[in-house]
């Protein structure tokens, strides 16, 4: 089975410029160079690669929505904020293979004939901002990056930009905020950030799963990429597993394997005494899928159909002996936490339905409550808010309130939490 | 007042940015760097360097929860407080932390040797639950490692 | 124009707009916070939603933010859609989760825009059962109150603070629901424009300060329209009384005039009318002690006018009644105008220029259409503030359009068109004889002389292609700012410059009337600002009279010696020592006016008028302009009254015949109109005395007004019997037409559901357009384009500094410089100290440095200064603030002796 983006890490290590090009490192940009742009982002939107950030966004559909005949810089930008709590599968390849992001971000930048870039890397992830450092340096060394790359007349530089918290960062208008220096709130759209993003300039942000794959599609077609998937979604996908499960860890598989194979296969099952009650399938602001959707494969049209969304692939699994109340509580307290405050719903709304879980696991939840809840989980949705933290924000509690209505009614009623684990 | 290694870090980030005022995050790292926390005199100083008000650069730091804007001991604990280190114990090693340190979050130890406070995932759920001291991440805790890993840090 | 359905009927509106003000504009209701007119949209506070559907067949719609959605034609919303009505009133829920509820102690309520809301939304019953979150008020200086806990977060404040006006020390904080607005640190918020907070906000978290010291709800103040004694702009304003005080001015929108904003001069700047120092007698100095009433007085100056040799001295801080009713009494010959020389000079100058130049002043909203802006010699912000906030506009206005053409987004797109602008302005430039607060917004800003900056002017007229002399003494940095000017104009559509009584040097009027005059011979479309001292300088000039130093001749040489002075300070027309020897030489001086000021001192009768707020009265702005002020309430005592009817009432026991037949306000108009031609049609100003809407007149009270006939029980039990207003068509009471009056004589914007400053939307045509019937105010000169006026060929000389001496000139201050506002506390609080400024070169030469003494001689007379440095100032130069109690120096420029 092939692993493209993963098969050459070793636990432990980072990739350096030569063991990198001795895997076929920088073939991808060699042969991008002989494209034109428009080549590139034809190929790549022809790959029907969908965006791994979490909206699944056809990659190369964005980049020809950039105006190609403008004057002035243009920026490309990877999101590595990675902060979606449950999501852990971007560090993998932060740390194990920067070169190949930035390959991919040399082609992508190429493709919209960005001069410059930055990766946007979240606080917390220090150990990938010393290998991106020094795989930049490397890469402008051996003349991948700054002036005339490759004689070609390209010209790209490229930054590490290091944040200081907040979830929003990784929305990627606000992303483009926080880079100027600003508050990260989010932008309306239109303009997009293709037409007016980074200091008011057409801007390209993508995933780092995403700009991670560009060398390999260009290197060996889309019929290749293609054939790695088991669904009509292209190429391999990085899966995780978090819980009580015996082996949590993540796995770079064929886009489309089902949650049973990953729950059971990979991540080795439930640890003893724990049996599996659910699990968001895609990171924190997934709708949960239960074990009626074990044999759902995962990718974005059919989790999507399952009622939830692939999301970022790594997925937090629920356990008989965990609170879904408190689950949620505690996924919501998130959320609250990291609302920007810039509009209603989102600022207000979420404190609220935190401020009801919480009762609701102190046994002094109401009835009224639960409407509370089930009403916010609609007013929340998308369209309604500015940005889409606040209806990623209600898909747990929405479909908590679905599958674990029990549970929710069990703290009414008993004027308890029937798991005795409440948060304080 | 600035040091003039703040003041020179500092010039070297407006290099890469097209107007001043978008280097005040990498200014308010530098800082926070070089004296752990940004006193309202470090926000006005800044102001002035970038050519802002000390109220825009305020707003700016206030925003991010990893700019302190009050003091903070020798060593930040962050402790992840995110679903998968919920589900895996966060709870339990909450408690040892806060009764280890006899504080809760938001304080500092009265030795100003520990600052406690939570964090939103720190991207290591196969590894729950996790904390970082500093720059340093611990993973797959229990309640019996605090200690040991505390006396690291003095 | 597009065809759109709104609940199932069909409307034309027009394209490009968003949902909101379209709806509003059709007299809907719909619920909004985050919008504002002249902010735009950002859609934060999401309370604007409706539906919106594909087609027909679409019963499922779509919830969107009419804010943010651009009018299309074909298409089809719903307000009462129940989703999104639900979804509305979810809103106010939200937001009530952490408002205070404190309705009856807020500065607001009764006029709260989130009560409005709430109201509107249906939102009656609280859902929310946790804990709310509190936070610290801060202290934000003189003007503005700050209750944070009332915050709904609508982010209105900044934006107007910051990307509006150009605010610098007022943000945002913290993140979340923690989210907080204020200053990074307690203290007095800089802005001129400050108090506006106070409307903009929609509920209680700024507040006008200095009405809650003499606090009255919205609803039991009596009010008029009136018009801002500040500045020569003439920004209209609402003011409210209660218990015979003058308790608020706010904004009395004028789409051609101030919009929705004042300065902060003009909106605190009223606390004269309460001030201890009011004249509340008539009194006669010889016969003090003795017990006399007002016909005892009037008899007294019957007696002096007849045996005296008489002159009257105008103001240009009183009405055109007022002046008319002085003019008529002492007759034309003897009738002097009441502005320092230099003032005078230069209104002369501005009047002839506007009359019989080509080129068309502009109002304060077409300034702000502006592409391209020259300012010669005028610190705005200090002279004329408002029109600061024009140009602020005026400067986006090529970005913002490249913006457009980039994003395709509509202007109102507000964080949009910002982000793609970034930091750029059109182009703008900015001479002045210091650096002014404006600056920041300058292509160019540049200091030297004013009479070289005059020159400069001229330099850029001729490479206009002006048929003037070259000059050639010019630096290089001055010709290449020439050039670069004149490159700018030209590509400008529509270029605006700006000059005035600031720079107190004629050549720069010139200059600025040249330039202008050069771009119409290329048939631009230039405008052309000229600023004017005081808020009726332009219509006493328009009135015509004779100079001051004649009066002060008259006098001198004993052709005089009885002066009329109406509302005027002469200390504030000369300098001491002349306005001194003025007095010596005076017989008799009667004068009516409201402040017992230095010029009462010397008066030998005082005659108490009324205030703006007291008084019916015309004024004439800078763009000329003739407004109407109307009386808010009638004056504590019966001895006071407007300046005219005192004037009427001399030319009664004179039996001055000009005055004949003369009671009413509306005679005196009718008087003036026929007298002085340029003044025809101000009768129409506003409706007559006897006019009358279903047979009622137009109360000044809100129907809700409470507390009427308890309110005197202290004195009387019986509820006193009301004034009469034979003088306009309002009545003092809450009695009379309930329905929206004239655009010219409404008194306060309320309307049902809508009881705060918001409610203005129902007045307009549309949405920041025009009142109802037109905006008031009457235009009276366009430009006149005779062929009297080509260009100006005399250009100033060139500064030389004059070993020993200074040249004089004034320097404006927002807070200071004016003579009423300076009552008011906060103000006097933000009033600099009197200083001498001075080059860093003649601080040298006269071995003095900052806060030392400097001792100047002014026509042999010393005056005492403390020194401040400027580098910016020319060597032989020194600022004075103008107009500053205390610095004793009026007539600038001039030299004085070191
Ligand atoms: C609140 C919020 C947080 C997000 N965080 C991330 C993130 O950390 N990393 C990421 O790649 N995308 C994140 N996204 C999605 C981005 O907005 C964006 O869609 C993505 O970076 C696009 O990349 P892709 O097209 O390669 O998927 C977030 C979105 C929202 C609404
Ligand atoms: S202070 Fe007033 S204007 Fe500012 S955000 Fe709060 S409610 Fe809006
Ligand atoms: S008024 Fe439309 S979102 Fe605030």
């Amino acid at each position: 089975m092939e692993a493209p983006l993963t098969s050459n890490i070793k636990p432990g290590v980072s990739l350096d410029i030569k063991t990198y090009e001795a895997t076929g490192g920088y073939q991808g940009l060699r042969k991008a160079m002989q494209m034109t742009p428009q080549e590139v982002t034809a190929l790549v939107k022809e790959s029907n690669l969908r965006g791994r950030g979490g909206a699944g966004f056809s990659t190369g559909m964005k980049w020809s929505f950039v105006p190609m005949n403008v004057e002035g810089p243009k920026y490309l930008i990877c999101n590595a904020d990675e902060m979606e709590p449950g999501t852990f599968k971007d560090r993998w390849l932060l740390e194990g293979n920067p070169h190949q992001l930035i390959e991919g971000m040399i082609i992508s930048a190429y493709a919209i004939q960005a001069t410059t870039s930055f990766v946007f890397l979240r606080w917390a992830y220090k150990q990938a901002a010393q290998e991106i450092r020094k795989a930049i340096a490397e890469a402008y060394a051996a003349g991948y990056l700054g002036n005339n790359i490759l004689g070609r007349g390209f010209h790209l530089e490229m930054h590490l930009h290091t944040g200081v918290g907040r979830y929003m960062c990784g929305e990627e208008t606000a992303l483009l905020n926080s880079l100027e220096g600003k508050r990260a709130v989010p932008r309306a759209k239109p303009p997009f950030p293709q037409i007016s993003g980074l200091f008011g300039k057409p801007t390209i942000v993508n995933n780092v799963e995403t700009l991670s794959y560009i060398p390999h599609i260009v290197n060996k077609g889309i019929a290749w990429f293609q054939s790695l998937s088991r669904t009509g979604d292209g190429g391999t996908k990085i899966y995780g597993v978090s819980g009580r499960v015996n082996k949590p860890g993540a796995w770079e598989l064929p886009m489309g394997v089902t949650m049973r194979e990953l729950l059971e296969e990979y991540a080795g099952g439930m640890q003893h005494g724990y049996s599996f009650r659910g699990a968001l399938p895609g990171g924190a602001s997934t709708d949960f899928l239960t074990s009626a959707h074990l044999d759902v494969p995962m990718d974005f049209t059919s989790v999507a159909a399952a009622g939830s969304r692939l999301g970022t692939g790594t997925m937090v699994v629920l356990d008989d002996h965990t609170c879904p109340v408190g689950f949620v509580h505690n996924l919501e307290h998130f959320f609250a936490q990291e609302s920007c405050g810039f509009c209603t719903p989102c600022r207000e709304g979420l404190p609220w339905t935190e401020k009801i879980l919480y009762a609701l696991e102190r046994g002094e939840g109401t009835e009224e409550d639960l409407e509370q809840l089930d009403l916010h989980t609609r007013l929340l949705g998308p369209g309604n808010t500015f940005c889409a933290l606040a209806p990623g924000a209600m898909e747990p509690l929405q479909s908590a309130l679905k599958y674990f209505r029990e549970d929710f009614e069990q703290h009414v009623h008993e004027k308890k939490c029937p798991y005795g684990n409440y948060t304080h | 007042m600035l040091t003039p290694t703040e003041i020179s870090k500092i010039e070297h980030e407006l290099q890469h940015v097209p107007v001043k005022k978008a280097a005040v995050i990498e200014a308010l790292k530098i800082v926070q760097q070089e004296r752990r926390w940004v006193s309202d005199e470090n926000v006005e100083d800044i102001a002035t360097l970038l050519g802002m008000s000390a109220d825009e650069v305020d707003s700016v730091a206030t925003f991010y929860n990893l700019i302190f804007r009050r003091p903070v001991g020798r060593h930040v604990i962050l402790v992840c407080d995110s679903i998968s280190c919920w589900v895996m114990g966060y709870e339990d090693l909450k408690k040892a932390l806060m009764d280890h340190l006899q504080i809760h979050y938001g304080q500092t130890t009265p030795d100003g040797r520990f600052t406690l406070l939570p964090n939103a995932c720190l991207g290591t759920c196969d590894h729950a639950p996790a904390l970082m001291v500093d720059n340093d991440l611990y993973r797959d805790l229990t309640p019996g490692m605090i200690k040991n890993i505390l006396d690291k840090y003095v | 124009m597009a065809t759109i359905h709104i609940d199932g009927k069909t409307y034309q509106v027009k394209e490009g707009r968003n949902l909101l003000e379209t709806c509003l504009s059709l007299g809907l209701d719909l619920p909004y916070f985050c919008w504002h007119p002249a902010l735009g949209s950002v859609g934060a506070c999401r309370q604007c939603a409706v539906k919106t559907f594909r087609d027909e067949q679409d019963t499922k719609g779509r919830l969107v933010m009419s804010c943010m959605e651009p009018v299309k034609d074909q298409l089809r919303l719903s307000i009462s859609d129940k989703e999104a009505a639900a979804f509305r009133e979810q809103v106010i829920g939200w937001l009530m989760t952490n408002h205070p509820h404190d309705c009856a102690v807020c500065d607001e309520g009764g006029s709260c825009h989130l009560q409005d809301m709430t109201v509107m939304t249906g939102h009656s019953y609280r859902n929310y059962h946790f804990s709310k979150r509190t936070h610290k008020n801060q202290y934000l200086g003189p003007f503005l109150n700050h209750e944070m806990n009332r915050c709904i977060q609508c982010y209105r404040c900044v934006r107007f603070y910051k990307d509006f006006a150009g605010g610098k020390d007022m943000d945002v904080f913290a993140a979340h629901n923690h989210v907080y607005f204020g200053r990074h640190r307690d203290g007095i918020l800089e802005s001129e424009f400050s108090g506006n907070l106070a409307e903009v906000c929609p509920t209680g978290v700024f507040t006008d300060k200095t009405l809650k010291q003499h606090y009255t709800r919205k609803w039991d103040m009596t009010y008029a329209p009136s018009v801002c004694q500040g500045c020569g702009l003439g920004c209209n304003i609402i003011a409210g009384e209660r218990y015979g005080s003058l308790r608020q001015i706010t904004t009395r929108y004028n789409g051609a005039v101030n919009g929705y904003f004042l300065c902060d001069r003009g909106r605190y700047g009223y606390e004269f009318v309460n001030s201890s120092r009011r004249i509340k007698q008539a009194a006669v100095r010889a016969l003090t002690g003795t017990d006399i009433g007002t016909a005892e007085v009037l008899q007294y100056v019957k007696d002096k006018l007849a045996s005296g040799k008489v002159i009257g001295i105008g103001s240009p801080r009183a009405s055109l009644e007022s002046n008319f009713a002085l003019q008529q009494l002492v007759g034309r010959p003897h009738f002097h105008l009441g502005m320092s020389d230099t003032e005078h000079d230069l209104t002369t100058l501005a009047l002839k220029i506007l009359r019989q130049g080509h080129v068309r002043t502009p109002s304060m909203q077409e300034a702000a259409t502006a592409d391209a802006v020259v300012i010669l010699g005028e610190d705005l912000l200090n002279t004329a503030p408002m029109m600061a906030l024009s140009v602020r506009q005026a400067v986006n206005r090529q970005p913002a359009q490249e913006a457009m053409n980039t994003t395709h987004v509509a202007n109102w797109q507000d964080a949009a068109v910002r982000e793609a602008m970034q930091d750029k302005h059109g182009p703008c430039f900015i001479l002045n004889v210091q650096p002014t607060r404006l600056d920041e917004l300058a292509t160019v800003a540049y200091q030297t002389a004013p009479e070289t900056i005059a020159r400069i002017g001229f330099a850029l007229a001729r490479a206009l292609g002006a048929p003037l002399a070259g000059i050639n003494d010019l630096t290089d940095q001055e010709q290449q700012l020439v050039t670069q000017m004149a490159a700018a104009l030209m590509n400008a559509a529509r270029p605006l410059v700006i000059a005035g009584y600031g720079s107190a040097c004629e050549g720069v009027l010139r200059a600025a009337s040249n330039i202008c005059e050069a771009l119409h011979q290329h048939a631009k479309p230039s405008m052309l600002v000229l600023t004017t001292p005081e808020c009726n300088s332009m219509g006493l000039e328009m009135l015509g009279g004779l100079r001051l130093d004649s009066a002060v001749d008259a006098v001198m040489n004993g052709e005089a010696d009885t002066v009329i002075i109406l509302e005027n300070d002469l200390y504030r027309r000369l300098d001491k020592h002349a306005a001194d020897n003025f007095f010596r030489r005076c017989k008799e001086v009667i004068l009516i006016d409201h402040l017992y000021n230095a010029t009462a001192e010397k008066a030998t009768v005082l005659l108490p008028a009324g205030t703006f707020a007291e008084s019916d009265g015309t004024m004439v702005n800078n763009e000329g302009r003739a407004q109407r002020f109307l009386q808010v309430y009638a004056p504590a005592t019966t001895a006071i009254q407007e300046s005219w009817r005192w004037l009427l009432q001399l030319g009664r026991v004179t039996n001055c015949e000009r005055l004949r037949n003369m009671e009413f306000f509306d005679d005196v108009i009718h008087a003036l109109t026929q007298q002085v031609r340029c003044f025809a049609g101000i009768e129409k100003l506003t409706p007559p005395a006897d006019f009358r809407i279903a047979g009622q007149k137009i109360p000044r009270e809100p129907h809700r007004y409470s507390g009427r006939t308890a309110m005197l029980a202290n004195i009387s039990v019986s509820e006193p019997k009301p004034p009469v207003d034979g003088d306009t068509p309002l009545s003092f009471t809450m009695e009379g037409y309930r329905g929206e009056p004239p655009s010219s004589v409404i008194p306060f914007f309320w309307w049902p559901g809508w009881n705060s400053v918001q409610s203005i939307n129902k007045f307009q045509v549309e949405i920041g357009g025009s009142l109802h019937d037109g905006d008031p105010g009457k235009r009276l000169i366009e430009p006149g384009g005779n062929g009297q006026l080509t260009f100006f060929t005399d250009v100033p000389d060139h500064f030389v500094a004059c070993a020993g001496h200074l040249q004089l000139v004034p320097l404006y201050h927002i807070y200071g410089s004016e003579e009423l506002s300076v009552h008011t506390p906060g103000i006097a609080e933000r009033m600099p100290a009197p200083y001498i400024m001075l080059s860093p070169e003649d601080a040298r030469r006269y071995q003095v440095a900052e806060q030392h003494q400097l001792q100047v001689a002014v026509d042999g007379h010393p005056y005492t200064f403390m020194v401040k440095v400027n580098p910016a100032l020319q060597r032989g130069m020194a600022g004075i603030p103008a107009g500053l109690p205390g610095t004793g120096i009026v007539n600038m420029p001039q030299m004085a002796k070191v």
